[in-house]
């Protein structure tokens, strides 16, 4: 292993010469560096880090490729994994303007004369989250669909001064989002309802929580298991009682169904890795958190607003900041400080590459593949979908005759990653697998699906 | 002025095609379709040259000096973006089985001991998202750590008046009482003030060490026994933790809990105001607290084979805080940044950093009010006035600076500083950069007293002049109007 020695100190990145370093301590008046440190406790001083030694570029470049060897991917594999996070092709001109140090070696852009095209780009991808959601108005994004889902909950507080304390989750919202609501909501005066309901009831059964204490109810469009539901009456009946409605959305989904602003949603939050992000292991992803205007000062996060230039040039800013907690300190609705910026930057490249006919396009496609994966398990003996009488968007629950997890296990020496087994997330669905199909399944890979399935169940 | 991507396009124009379904198309469910999906039209080249246009608007750490305090603008090593995106990372599954990513494991494993490490502390969490995040995850384990005791009393944490406007806040989401704690007069937390609030309500306090002024405190460990004593525990706000890399490890100072900003001290990208990543670093005592699942092994058969790992949550974790396992691809790029640096690499960033900042302090003092003269950490606080230039201020030496082609400091924080400037030179710059950025800034002081309308008109040789903020928060316009195409169809 070798050290970066050129400037006579190990490390990258340090530019100083010796004779630098020497005339810049004359400047200062310190006859070495570690007089600048004097005010630190001794005993703490320059402790002996147990850590490995330095590589260069090239040796960590080798390092790096035989640890992500290490993995089996997607990349290798064929997969019907989904479950939140999603295998879509990114076309190649999303990631050329990721990889644009102008983006992605900026921050916030605190000073718009010099940062219009993160501020740009920022209006640009409010508007499209508008126009597929429906809503009225998007913050600059979230740090994903839970996070995205645990604000809309404390939205609704806010909005409604903490006047009601009931909350009603749908076991149809992802588990992992669940679970995030119950991290943040602990040791509030919020209670949580309604995860325990059955899964074969629709969004009826939620009605019947509602009450006038109720300040939200939240539900998954399409929901963890795909399935498609009109929320049409229950918006009506949240309302009925002035509570809000909250729908936490796939976005490719939007490409084909209608926008939850047109069935009366009062927040869409949402998982918006599908957009444009690779699945790289759960993070980062892209949280979508939208409102109506009315509820805008009570929305989280950053909000890009435009105005003019004092040449009077169109331009944007930062706006509505009065909410956030540099100025707000313990009075802001939420702590958070930044957005998924560069992930908001890939959602905006590639829907607008897609556009209009491309993301129906990929969501009819999805939509077609899953239904034929789906129509051909559901003739395999053993099989079955138990909620197949529901319209489902790319993803559906399969019931096979060995516990999911062995049959996941089994189809993985094929060289298939299988569905999620559902069963530790929901006792009695043991059996249970969850499938996702999207436009990178091809016809062969669900043919070769089905064949496996039905080899490694063969008695 | 550029377009929007609306204004581009034409009618039936799209960028990218997709092959047909290759399996029998299923019939649609027509009661759940949307009616128009009213998104850009555009050619791929015509939205590649929009967005590559719109990039050169920005000001970047890529073209140029980026000395914005508290956010640790360093160089961002390319390898990192290389390595994020090696396919067996890229293309991994977060919910895929642990035997298929160990790859992945090992990754989030060895990054959380060498955090701890870095930090000098037991155990740690990759799961936050941000520092905000993480300063979460922080304030929830002091909370359930009292609870599991019993200790049902404790109600408020302490925060110096010097520290960030997300501690109060993530304070507040947790249900505390935020009780404020003045600085003396040599920027340090006052310490009378602060033990006069120690008592059997409190539940912590929150620093930031170095603080936002740039100053080491220099009676912390008094500070964190006075704390403890009281039963409280004390939460390291991480942000400047590029001035402490191998030098001094918190944990050794006595802190319980710390957050580290991976896209600050360990050169994973701001893109643009995130991905941020807040992984948080806690005494053996919080270890069980942290929030889960992290990765963990399960067996090591024997010290030559790589051991097995898998998920592990700890025993009384407050739980998830996000889906699946924090910014991956971020924790990726940081341990590419510390496996180029080792040991001695992170002490001289440290101390490169500290360097930097004092020598920029030394060559502007004079000129500038430093607003608590004694050495500095990794940033320098100046004041951006002058009795004898009283209509100058720091905004407008932060326009001006603009003019020589610099992205200003920090400027109106900290709150305690009238008119601050908070400079942050980092560790990445070079003598001449910083030179230059000395005599822009000794020029404008100059500028400020001979010609102060140049700096209230500034910045001048920018693409874009100063915004009206207040027309944008009284006639909000979050998004472009977006045409009604509803003939399609419907």
């Amino acid at each position: 292993m070798s050290k970066a020695t050129q400037t006579g100190y190990a490390g990258s990145f340090i530019p100083h010469t010796e004779a630098e370093r020497a005339e810049m301590l004359r400047t200062i008046g310190a006859a070495e560096v570690s007089q600048l440190f004097a005010g630190i406790p001794a005993k703490a001083r320059y402790p002996k880090l147990n850590l490995p030694e330095p590589l260069t570029e090239m040796e960590v470049r080798g390092e790096m490729e035989s640890i992500a060897a290490a993995n089996d991917s997607t990349y290798d594999l064929v997969s019907f994994l989904g479950a939140g996070a999603y295998s879509h092709y990114i076309p190649s001109g999303v990631d050329s303007i990721l990889r644009r140090g102008e983006y992605y070696t900026a921050y916030t852009p605190y000073q718009p004369e010099i940062s219009q095209g993160t501020l740009q780009a920022i209006f640009e991808y409010q508007s499209l989250i508008v126009a597929l959601t429906g809503m009225e108005v998007s913050n600059a994004s979230h740090y994903d669909g839970a996070t995205a889902l645990a604000e809309a909950v404390n939205m609704a507080r806010v909005i409604q001064r903490g006047a009601r304390k009931k909350v009603i989750l749908s076991p149809g919202l992802h588990p992992q989002y669940r679970a995030t609501v119950h991290t943040y909501e602990h040791g509030s005066d919020i209670q949580l309802l309604g995860e325990d309901l059955g899964l074969s009831a629709g969004p009826e059964a939620l009605i019947e929580l509602i009450d006038e204490d109720t300040s939200l109810v939240a539900v998954a469009y399409p929901d963890f298991f795909g399935r498609i539901y009109d929320y049409t009456a229950l918006a009506e009946a949240v309302h009925a009682k002035g509570a809000l409605l909250a729908v936490s959305v796939n976005p490719t989904a939007l490409g084909l169904l209608r926008p939850p602003g047109e069935f009366g949603a009062d927040i869409v939050t949402g998982e918006g890795q599908p957009l444009g992000i690779p699945l790289s292991f759960g993070g980062p992803y892209l949280g979508i958190l939208a409102t109506r205007q009315e509820y805008v000062r009570s929305l989280a996060g950053r909000l890009v607003g435009e105005t003019l230039d004092n040449r009077g040039q169109r331009g944007y800013v930062l706006t509505l900041s009065t909410r956030e907690q540099h100025i707000k300190r313990e009075k802001a609705s939420s702590n958070i400080c930044t957005n998924q910026g560069l992930m908001m930057l890939a959602a905006t490249v590639y829907t607008s590459l897609l556009g209009k006919q491309g993301l129906r396009q990929v969501a009819e496609s999805c939509y077609h593949k899953a239904h034929y994966a789906a129509g051909q398990i559901g003739k395999l003996t053993g099989f079955s979908l138990p909620f197949a009488e529901t319209p489902f968007f790319h993803e559906f629950v399969i019931k096979g005759p060995l516990p999911a997890a062995e049959l996941n296990r089994r189809l993985l020496e094929r060289g298939i990653i299988g569905g999620y087994a559902l069963g530790e997330d929901y006792p009695g669905l043991e059996d249970c697998n969850l499938l996702a199909v999207t436009e990178v399944n091809s016809k062969e890979e669900i043919d070769f699906l089905i064949e496996s399935l039905k080899e490694v169940t063969r008695a | 002025m550029p377009e929007l991507i609306y204004d581009l396009g034409a009618p039936g124009r799209r960028g990218v095609q997709f092959p047909a379904p290759d399996v029998p198309l299923a019939e649609l469910p027509q009661a759940h379709l949307r009616r128009d999906l009213p998104l850009p039209e555009v050619g791929e080249l015509e939205a590649l040259r929009h967005y590559t246009r719109l990039s050169q608007l920005n000001h970047s750490i890529l073209t140029g000096f980026y000395p914005l305090g508290s956010c640790t603008m360093k160089y961002n090593p390319v390898i990192n973006e290389d390595t994020a995106r090696l396919s067996g990372f890229a293309y991994a599954h977060p919910l895929q089985p642990t035997s298929m990513v160990q790859g992945s494991l090992a990754i989030m494993y060895h990054l959380q001991e060498w955090l701890a490490e870095i930090t000098g502390m037991a155990a740690s969490s990759l799961q936050p998202a941000a520092g905000a995040h993480g300063e979460l995850a922080g304030v929830m384990m002091i909370r359930a750590y009292h609870q599991q005791r019993g200790d049902a009393k404790r109600n408020k944490i302490l925060i110096p008046d010097s520290a960030h406007g997300t501690n109060p806040a993530t304070s507040a989401m947790s249900g505390y009482r935020v009780v404020e704690v003045p600085s003396d007069g040599r920027g340090n937390v006052d310490l009378a003030a602060l033990k006069a609030e120690c008592d059997d309500t409190l539940a912590g306090l929150m620093l930031t060490n170095p603080n936002t002024l740039g100053l080491f405190e220099e009676q912390v460990v008094e500070a964190i026994e006075a704390v403890h004593a009281a039963g409280g525990l004390v939460y390291g706000d991480g942000a400047n933790m590029n001035a402490l890399l191998g030098v001094c490890r918190p944990g050794d100072l006595g802190f319980d809990v710390i957050h580290l900003n991976l896209h600050k001290t360990f050169t994973t990208p701001h893109g643009g105001g995130g991905p941020g990543s807040g992984p948080v670093c806690v005494a053996q005592h919080l270890a069980d607290f942290l929030p889960g699942p992290i990765a963990g092994i399960a067996q090591q058969v024997s010290e030559s084979e790589a051991p097995e790992y898998d998920w592990v949550m700890p025993q009384h974790s407050i739980g998830r805080l996000k889906a699946f396992h924090g910014q991956f691809g971020m924790h990726v790029r940081a341990f590419t940044y510390i496996l180029m640096q080792g040991a001695e690499g992170l002490k001289a960033v440290a101390e490169h950093a500290v360097l930097n900042a004092n020598y920029l302090k030394a060559r502007l003092e004079g000129a500038y009010k430093v607003a608590y003269d004694r050495p500095c950490m990794h940033e320098v606080v100046l004041e951006g006035r002058w009795a004898d230039a009283p209509d100058v201020h720091a905004l407008d030496i932060s326009k001006r600076l603009m003019d020589y082609g610099f992205h200003p400091p920090t400027n109106y924080f900290p709150l305690i500083v009238r008119e601050a400037l908070m400079i942050e030179p980092t560790e990445t710059e070079d003598k001449a950069t910083l030179d230059a950025f000395a005599e822009a800034m000794l020029k404008i002081a100059e500028e400020a007293h001979n010609e102060p309308e140049t700096l209230r008109n500034a910045p001048h040789t920018t693409k874009f002049g100063r915004m009206d903020e207040v027309k944008a928060a009284r006639q909000l316009v979050l998004c472009c109007e977006i045409r009604p195409q509803s003939t399609v169809n419907s």
